[in-house]
Parts: structure tokens; C-alpha cells; sequence
């Protein structure tokens, strides 16, 4: 598989489900419920490091007297920090993965490119890490949600159990139930009125149940139902939010987006005008190799005719036959070489049918499929048909194909271009440059290749190039 | 013979014109864009046109489809197409409808003059006018096919001059031949690519074009 440069489309979470509106928002809330763990799992290097702190900032006698000198303690929050670094990175990883899952929030990685070199000291990584903006959003990202994650998603869930839950359990012991108790905030945790609180042995839930008064047992019900309701309510509303705080801090900035965009313009730059200064050198040399010296040729077997024209007409009229077929060869060259630059069908009629030129000339069967409504830009046109071009002559030339199947579309936003073969397969993109190069000048429009070739095939590539269709199709009627 | 020719460059137009004239054929018009031809077509129902390819106004396929137009309204009215380069697709496209009278020639084939006016003759008789190019890429489509790939070499050759839209008698002049021994491998060709055999030329080139562009 290729790496693709280009971030995937965001994924669209409208799926139709079984369960219905009710099902959508259990899952919701399920997630909320997860990502909250998650949360928690990253406050581990945290509390970590804060408990080091605390040793730290405590004049701790009894600690440190059983656990040696203060630089002890400094070392492993060092440590701890290092870990805590390296072990966010993976939470992190994780809880972007989730959030463009679940919350339909695609964030990109915000992290600048690791340090190259063979080998990469751990000192060097650490300093990458370190020296990283990323890593300290990361931090306050940990911190921020551990913290207002655990409270906002952990405590209204624990709050809601806690108060129906011990509602009941101490109905009997204070009798009748006065209107205050409904009316508590459910967000304090600080007082978890259990039973334990009110002296009495613990009853047993369904014992509570029967001896509450009703009239209490409705209005708690009702007042249990409402908080699963406005929860149930919320759980969509609170995942969106969520994905768009994590994408605040979790993506890169505008400015760090900025900066990725910027070598990848000034890589594809380099890239084009590169390939655009060899394209013209190999025009160049085939021109003055082929054509122009033919032309050449010409010219002097024509001298050499009109020079022997009076004296030797036979020997004339075969220079001239000479001559005419020269020129024939030096139309065949020219004709290949614009072949090479533009090839005219595409230029005629546009992708689709230059696409199915190109597959009419493969010594195998091919077939393409598809239409684009309207013409794509000529410059990506160009593009698309010569990757097309250097895929198709692989398979002719590797796969040991039989058939090959091109479709082509656009996605609305992008074209697409899919290459099946029912070759051998096996095709690794790592070994040799060809498929490289592909991907590199592919990159020039911000366009992606991914090549999936298991082993005894089928060998699939499929382009993409972003792109509007523009000028409607010339209809031939 | 009435020709009328659509030829957008003046030196290949009038180059051409006087060709045919010195091979005793009339050039009733000589136009320069896809909308002329259409016109003059109308106008003087010419025995064959004689078509580049690229014309004006939109400098790309203009006169290819001016010549499929033609035919459509003039069903079976002999098109010889010219053109820088070859495409199979186009000649596909004007096979399509399975009769003759079609020609798609490089214009590098003006030059052989005498080769040139037999294959306008030919295609304005319901011939037809195949580049060697266009055949060559065929037969290179068509290398996958056993029953193609089974052909000796001879054959093969026949193939492709009968391809082309030469009768026996003239691929047994181009080989160097017999006419008889012609018509012994076209018989064997027919009998492995399971075509049935004719004794008419053109059906013949039509039934093997049709074959190959399967």
C-alpha cells in the first residue's frame, strides 16, 4: 500500500441504523461513556507527575527519609515525564482515531516530521519530542481533558446513579420524602448519600423499593427519566462538541497547517519544475537526434539528386525514393514525440475517451467504464493519462495479465481513476522507482495513488486527483 | 470521379486537388471547415469526400465527426479520412456501422501518390482503405488471441494486408505471390478464426476488421 499524503474524507456517521432515533443516541451516549475513559487513561502520566510534585513541593520528611535524596525524586519525574510524553503520543493517537470516528471530527497529526538520520540517538528523539509545540498541546490537552472530561462526561452519569439510587435506598429510614431532596444538584459528588450516612444498616434496594412512599418513588422516576432523556438528548450534541475541543488542541494549528503546506508545495515544486526541465531536455534530444537529422539527411540526398539529375537519372531517382522515405521516418518520429507531449485524442475528446484509446492499444483485453459529465482541467487531464498510461504498461509488461478493467469517475470532488488487473499481483511500490515517481508527480495536483497488490493478485491502483469539472462536454451532435 | 476534400492547411489542400485532377478525377469543392463540408456535401453529392481530420472552428476531432454526420445522412457515402496520427478508437468509430466505403489513412500516405489514388478509388467503389498503422496496432491488440496467434507468419501478413482493404489480387502483387496461394491462406485464416468464407473482397476485409476489433 502506498501512503497517502492527503488526509481521508471525513466520515460521514448518517448511517441508517436498526435501532432507530432511540439507538443513535444510546451509542452516543455510550461513546461519551468511553471517551471519558479515555480520558481517564491519559490523566495517568499526569496524576504521575503530579504526585512527584507533591514530594516534591511537601517538606515530606517521612517520604524522603525512606526514599532517599531529593534528585531521586527529580530523576523519576524526569522519567515519568519522558514516559508520559511517549505514552500520550499513543493515547493521543488513539482518542484522534476515535474522535474522527465517532464524532465525525477528522483531525490531522499535528506532530513535525521525526528526526532522519541513521541512527536517530534516543537523546535526538527526545529532544524532537520535547522541542515539538504539538507535545505541550498534547499536555494541556491531557490535562484539559482528563480534568473537564472526567467532571463534564463521568460526573452527571455518576451524579444521576448515585441520587436515584440512594433516593431509594434511604426512603425508609426518613419516612416521607420532603420536596427539597428531588430538587439537590445532582452534580455534587462530594456527598454520595448512601444509606452507610444514615446510620441504619443497609436494607437492599429491592426492600427500599417497596417501602418508599409512592408518590416519592413516581416523582423520583419521573425525575430519573428526565435526566435519561435530557442525557439521551445531549449525547450527540456533546460528542460533536467534543470532537471540535479535541480538534482545537489535538490538530495542528493554522499556522502549523500553514507550515505543512508550505513544504509540500515547495517538495512538488521542486518535483515539477524538475520533471518539467527533463521533459524538455529529452524533447530537445529527441528532436535533434531524430527529425532534424533526417531533416538533414534529406537536404543532402536532395543535393546529391539535383547534382546527378542531367548525369545519372537512374541513380537520381533513387536518391529521391531515399529521400521520401526519409521523410516518411522523420513523420513517424514527430508523431510518436507529440504522442509523448499531448496526446491528441485527449486533446479531441477529453480522459474518457484518450482512456479508452489507450486501452484499445494494450496487446490484452481491457475494458473501461464510466463517464465524466464535463472536462476535467488539461493539465490534470495529462496528468491522469499518463499515470494511466505507466500503470497500464506495467501490467502489460508484469502482471501477466489477461484482462484489465479502468473505471473512471469523479467523486465531486476529485477524480478517480480505479486500474484492476487479474495478474499475478505482488507489485511492491517500495522496489524500484516507477511507482514512486508516479505518486510524485501525482502530488503536484494534490492527488494520492494507492496500489493494493496481495500476492497471486488481483492488482488494484487507484488514483485520485482533486479537481472541478469545468467545461461541459462538446456533444458531437 | 467527384471529389469534394476538407482540408484546413492550403498547401496540403491544393497539393491534393492537383493529385486527383492529374489522376483524372473532378474536385468539385475544396473547403476548410467541419460546417463547409456538410454544405458542400449537400450541395454537389460527391462520389467520395476526402476528410482531415482536424479542422476548424474547434481544432479537434471537427471533421471526423462532420464525416460520421455525412454518412448518417447520406448512408454509405465513401469517407476517406486523413489524419496526422491514427487512433484505433476512430477507426472503431467508423467501422462501427459495418459497411464499407470507409477510408482512415495517415496523411504521410499522400506522398506515395499512386498508392494514394488506389486506395480513394477503392473506398469510393464501397472499398476500404485501412493505414497499415491502424492494422499494425490491431494485430498487437489482438496478441492475446489464440486463434490470431496461431496464424504462421505468411498468414499473418495476409492478415494484414486483407486488413488494409486490399483485394487478392493486390496482396498477391504486394507478397510477390500467386493469386491462387492467396487464396489459399485466406481460406486457411478463415477456417481459424471460424469466419465464413466469401468470395467477395470487401466482405471479406469487413469480416476480418470486424473480427479484429472484437
Amino acid at each position: 500500500m502506498v501512503s497517502s499524503t492527503r488526509t481521508a474524507p471525513a466520515p460521514r456517521a448518517r448511517r441508517h441504523r436498526p435501532f432507530g432515533w432511540i439507538g443513535a443516541r444510546v451509542v452516543a451516549l455510550g461513546r461519551v461513556a468511553v471517551l471519558s475513559a479515555v480520558a481517564s487513561a491519559g490523566a495517568v502520566p499526569l496524576v504521575s507527575l503530579l504526585s512527584v510534585l507533591r514530594g516534591l513541593l511537601s517538606d515530606g520528611t517521612r517520604q524522603i527519609t525512606l526514599h532517599g535524596p531529593y534528585h531521586t525524586w527529580a530523576m523519576l519525574g524526569l522519567v515519568l515525564l519522558g514516559l508520559g510524553v511517549v505514552r500520550m503520543r499513543w493515547v493521543v493517537r488513539h482518542t484522534r482515531r476515535l474522535v474522527g470516528k465517532w464524532c465525525g471530527v477528522v483531525i490531522a497529526e499535528p506532530y513535525r516530521p521525526a528526526p532522519t538520520g541513521d541512527p536517530v540517538s534516543r537523546w535526538q528523539r527526545i529532544g524532537w519530542l520535547l522541542s515539538d509545540p504539538a507535545t505541550w498541546r498534547d499536555l494541556l490537552w491531557t490535562g484539559l481533558n482528563a480534568v473537564g472530561g472526567f467532571l463534564l462526561l463521568l460526573i452527571p452519569a455518576g451524579a444521576l446513579l448515585a441520587f436515584s439510587f440512594g433516593y431509594l435506598l434511604r426512603a425508609p429510614s426518613s419516612g416521607p420524602p420532603d420536596e427539597s431532596a428531588p430538587s439537590a444538584p445532582p452534580s455534587d459528588p462530594s456527598a454520595p448519600p448512601l444509606p452507610a450516612h444514615s446510620g441504619r444498616p443497609l436494607a437492599g434496594p429491592i426492600h427500599s423499593l417497596l417501602a418508599a412512599d409512592p408518590v416519592a418513588l413516581c416523582l423520583a422516576l419521573m425525575l430519573c427519566g428526565l435526566l435519561v432523556a435530557a442525557a439521551l438528548l445531549a449525547a450527540p450534541r456533546l460528542l460533536t462538541g467534543y470532537g471540535h475541543l479535541a480538534g482545537r488542541l489535538l490538530g495542528p494549528t493554522r499556522e502549523a497547517q500553514l507550515a505543512q503546506r508550505v513544504d509540500h508545495l515547495a517538495a512538488t515544486r521542486s518535483d515539477t519544475i524538475d520533471s518539467g526541465a527533463a521533459a524538455m531536455r529529452r524533447i530537445e534530444r529527441d528532436l535533434h537526434d531524430g527529425a532534424q537529422a533526417r531533416l538533414v539527411a534529406m537536404g543532402m540526398t536532395l543535393n546529391s539528386a539535383e547534382q546527378l539529375f542531367e548525369s545519372n537519372p537512374q541513380a537520381a531517382l533513387a536518391l529521391l525514393t531515399e529521400a521520401r522515405n526519409s521523410s516518411v521516418k522523420a513523420l513517424a518520429e514527430l508523431r510518436d514525440l507529440v504522442r509523448g507531449i499531448h496526446p491528441p485524442v485527449l486533446a479531441d475528446r477529453g480522459l474518457g475517451d484518450a482512456l479508452r484509446a489507450l486501452a484499445l492499444d494494450l496487446p490484452l483485453h481491457a475494458q473501461v467504464d464510466g463517464v465524466l459529465p464535463a472536462r476535467a482541467p488539461a493539465a490534470v487531464e495529462s496528468a491522469a493519462y499518463f499515470a494511466v498510461n505507466e500503470l497500464l504498461a506495467n501490467v502489460s509488461k508484469h502482471a501477466g495479465a489477461a484482462r484489465v478493467w479502468i473505471d473512471i469517475g469523479h467523486t465531486g470532488e476529485a477524480l478517480r481513476i480505479g486500474i484492476t488487473d487479474d495478474g499475478r499481483g505482488g507489485a511492491d511500490p517500495t522496489r524500484g522507482t516507477g511507482l514512486r515517481g508516479l505518486e510524485r508527480r501525482l502530488a503536484t495536483f494534490d492527488g494520492v495513488l494507492a496500489v493494493s497488490s496481495p500476492p497471486g493478485g488481483p492488482t488494484i491502483a487507484s488514483l485520485e486527483i482533486p479537481c472541478v469539472l469545468s467545461s461541459p462536454k462538446t456533444s458531437s451532435s | 470521379m467527384r471529389v469534394v476534400i476538407a482540408e484546413d492547411l492550403f498547401l496540403l489542400r491544393d497539393g491534393l486537388t492537383r493529385m486527383l485532377q492529374a489522376h483524372d478525377m473532378t474536385v468539385v469543392q475544396a473547403v476548410e471547415t467541419g460546417p463547409e463540408l456538410l454544405a458542400a456535401v449537400a450541395a454537389e453529392e460527391p462520389d467520395v469526400l476526402i476528410v482531415d481530420v482536424r479542422l476548424p472552428p474547434t481544432f479537434t476531432d471537427e471533421g471526423l465527426r462532420a464525416a460520421l454526420e455525412a454518412r448518417r445522412s447520406t448512408p454509405g457515402l465513401p469517407v476517406l479520412v486523413l489524419s496526422q496520427y491514427v487512433e484505433q478508437l476512430y477507426a472503431r468509430e467508423l467501422l462501427a456501422g459495418g459497411s464499407g466505403g470507409i477510408g482512415y489513412l495517415l496523411k504521410d500516405r499522400v506522398m506515395a501518390s499512386t498508392e494514394f489514388v488506389d486506395a480513394v478509388r477503392r473506398v469510393a467503389a464501397g472499398g476500404t482503405a485501412m493505414d497499415p498503422e491502424v492494422i499494425a496496432r490491431l494485430l498487437t491488440h489482438n496478441a492475446g488471441n489464440d486463434a490470431v496467434a496461431s496464424l504462421s507468419p505468411r498468414e499473418r501478413e495476409v492478415l494484414g494486408l486483407m486488413a488494409e482493404g486490399r483485394s487478392n489480387a493486390a496482396v498477391a502483387q504486394q507478397l510477390v505471390i500467386t493469386e491462387r496461394a492467396v487464396a489459399k491462406h485466406t481460406a486457411s485464416i478463415f477456417l481459424r478464426l471460424g469466419l465464413q468464407p466469401s468470395d467477395d473482397d470487401n466482405r471479406r476485409v469487413l469480416a476480418v476488421l470486424a473480427y479484429l476489433n472484437r
